[in-house]
């Protein structure tokens, strides 16, 4: 069953991976008054299979001077880290198929949360070896900056998300939107971001664009300084593996952003039984889908930080409130228990 | 028995891990392989029933600490170390020390096995647990370990701020 699970979901986020490019190519193009994709199939929807295809058929070149064990794990860590914390992510409730009572999730453990921060925790490695292991400066200068940022961020990142806790009152990904059922004076949903939280969805969204590095937090691959950060030296299937890393890391925040913050797989429920059975699902990739738009709406839109500024934000100014959200719901929780 | 097949598995890779620390000559080698060792070390705790001891290890060691050491590696790109041939003490005390020290343990494990032992997973590890003793039976020790990790910060941050503070009579703004 696990397996059979651990499959579907794999190949949906892997298509969700390869079409969130196209989208993202597909909005920023006409943002900018362009087309983006258009000749591979109609809308240019086949664009990701060519990428794919050539991808897979380029030459896989390999710079003399590098580092050779790390350079070629180091993609390899990366699109790990990013494909496993699927697992502990659910995407709706039961459903019940053949007589079998089957939850929407591959794995379902009651520390889920903390299991997906200990796994994005750890992909921040892929990115330094890799910024390391090519020997080459604006590598190694896109590797420490995406070190020294993934660490900074991700304090505030946590510390958002312990208000959610409190008011959960648990790390069960499943428990926590169950906690989010319900509605406040008949129409407004009882989400957490409308639910005392708004402040910390706020550090939580800047926070997950640092550790995405996306702009404005792009600065571990910014172009104009460092040609491509991290991956300059990487070419074919190599630098393919970082893509896909990046884009499941978006998708990993979006279904978190969804769970915890927006609900999850709550909304309006209607109709005959099958489409009550697939309403929560559809809700929850909705969200996502707003979530991810909205990651290339800011793309199409904000400039890149300066590195100061970018340390200072997350320093002085996420951190701070993060720690003052944190001490105002606890003691909420705790008058109001 | 696949629970103690893993055990023994992830106990492997972590003393392989832990020897490779000390063999390999490049410190950035050597990073990794701790890590190898805290996150192989984050496994046992799962196993045992610790899932959010097993969690924080491998946040806090495996995602936060050892990055800054990685992170200083690179920083100061060091490269590979010189091998010397070992100094003649550790060769004398060091060795023989080690092997009497893990017989000692064993021994003491080995005699008193059966009468305290409890199943796995038997012993309070869900984070409400924890959170519980660290809270109620361990606030003073937590609060006092806190004030400590303070203190230490607030240390680093002088030294490190060292050079921007005028010396007396130097004649700097006021």
């Amino acid at each position: 069953m696990s397996v059979i699970k651990t499959v579907i979901g794999l190949f949906i986020l892997l298509t969700a991976v390869a079409y969130s490019v196209w989208l993202e190519r597909k909005v920023v193009g006409h943002m900018q008054n362009r087309w983006g994709p258009s000749r591979v199939g109609p809308f240019g929807l086949l664009q990701p299979l060519a990428d794919g295809a050539k991808f897979l058929f380029k030459e896989d070149l390999i710079p003399p001077h590098v580092y050779k064990p790390l350079y070629i794990a180091a993609p390899m860590l990366s699109v790990i880290f990013a494909l496993t914390s699927i697992a502990v992510i659910p995407v709706g409730n039961w459903v019940d198929i053949a007589g079998m009572h089957i939850p929407l999730q591959i794995t379902d453990v009651n520390i889920g949360l903390l299991i997906i921060l200990g796994i994005t925790s750890m992909g921040v490695y892929g990115v330094a070896l890799a910024g390391w292991s090519s020997n080459s400066k604006y590598s190694l200068l896109g590797g420490l900056r995406a070190s020294a940022q993934m660490v900074s961020y991700e304090i505030s990142l946590g510390l958002s998300l312990i208000g959610v806790l409190i008011t959960a009152g648990s790390f069960s990904l499943r428990e926590i939107v169950d906690a989010q059922g319900g509605v406040f004076w008949g129409f407004i949903p009882r989400w957490n971001i409308f639910h005392g939280q708004e402040i910390a969805f706020f550090i939580y969204l800047c926070s997950a664009y640092a550790e995405t590095n996306r702009i404005p937090f792009d600065l571990p691959e910014a172009e104009t300084e460092l040609v491509a950060g991290y991956h300059t030296e990487y070419s074919a299937m190599k630098f393919a593996m970082f893509f896909m890393a990046e884009y499941a890391n978006m998708i990993t925040v979006g279904c978190l952003a969804t769970l915890l913050f927006l609900g999850g797989w709550h909304g309006p429920i209607f109709g005959p039984p099958i489409l009550q059975a697939i309403l929560p699902v559809f809700w929850f990739v909705a969200k996502v889908f707003c979530f991810m738009i909205l990651y290339i709406w800011v793309r199409g839109t904000l400039p890149r930080f300066r590195y100061d500024q970018l340390m200072a934000f997350g320093w002085k100014f996420l951190f701070p409130l993060a720690v003052a959200n944190l001490v105002i719901t606890a003691l909420v929780v705790a008058l109001t228990a | 028995m696949l629970h103690l097949i893993l055990f023994s598995v992830f106990g492997a890779i972590c003393v392989a891990g832990a020897i490779n620390l000390l063999v390999q000559s490049h410190p950035i080698n050597s990073a990794l392989s701790l890590i190898a060792v805290m996150a192989s070390l984050a496994v046992e705790y799962l196993l045992l029933g610790a899932e959010f001891v097993a969690a924080v290890q491998v946040i806090i060691y495996a995602g936060a600490i050892m990055v800054l050491f990685v992170f200083v590696i690179m920083l100061l790109n060091a490269g590979e170390e010189e091998k010397t041939g070992g100094s003649r003490v550790a060769l004398l005390f060091g060795i023989p020390g080690m092997l009497i020290g893990s017989v000692l343990i064993a021994w003491v494990l080995l005699e008193h096995s059966g009468t305290g032992s409890v199943p796995a997973g038997a012993l309070p590890g869900s984070p409400k647990t924890i959170g519980w003793l660290l809270f109620h039976d361990f606030l003073l020790p937590f609060e006092v370990t806190s004030v400590l990790i303070l203190i230490a910060i607030m240390g680093s941050v002088v030294l490190a701020s060292r050079e921007e503070i005028p010396a007396p009579g130097a004649g700097g703004p006021r």
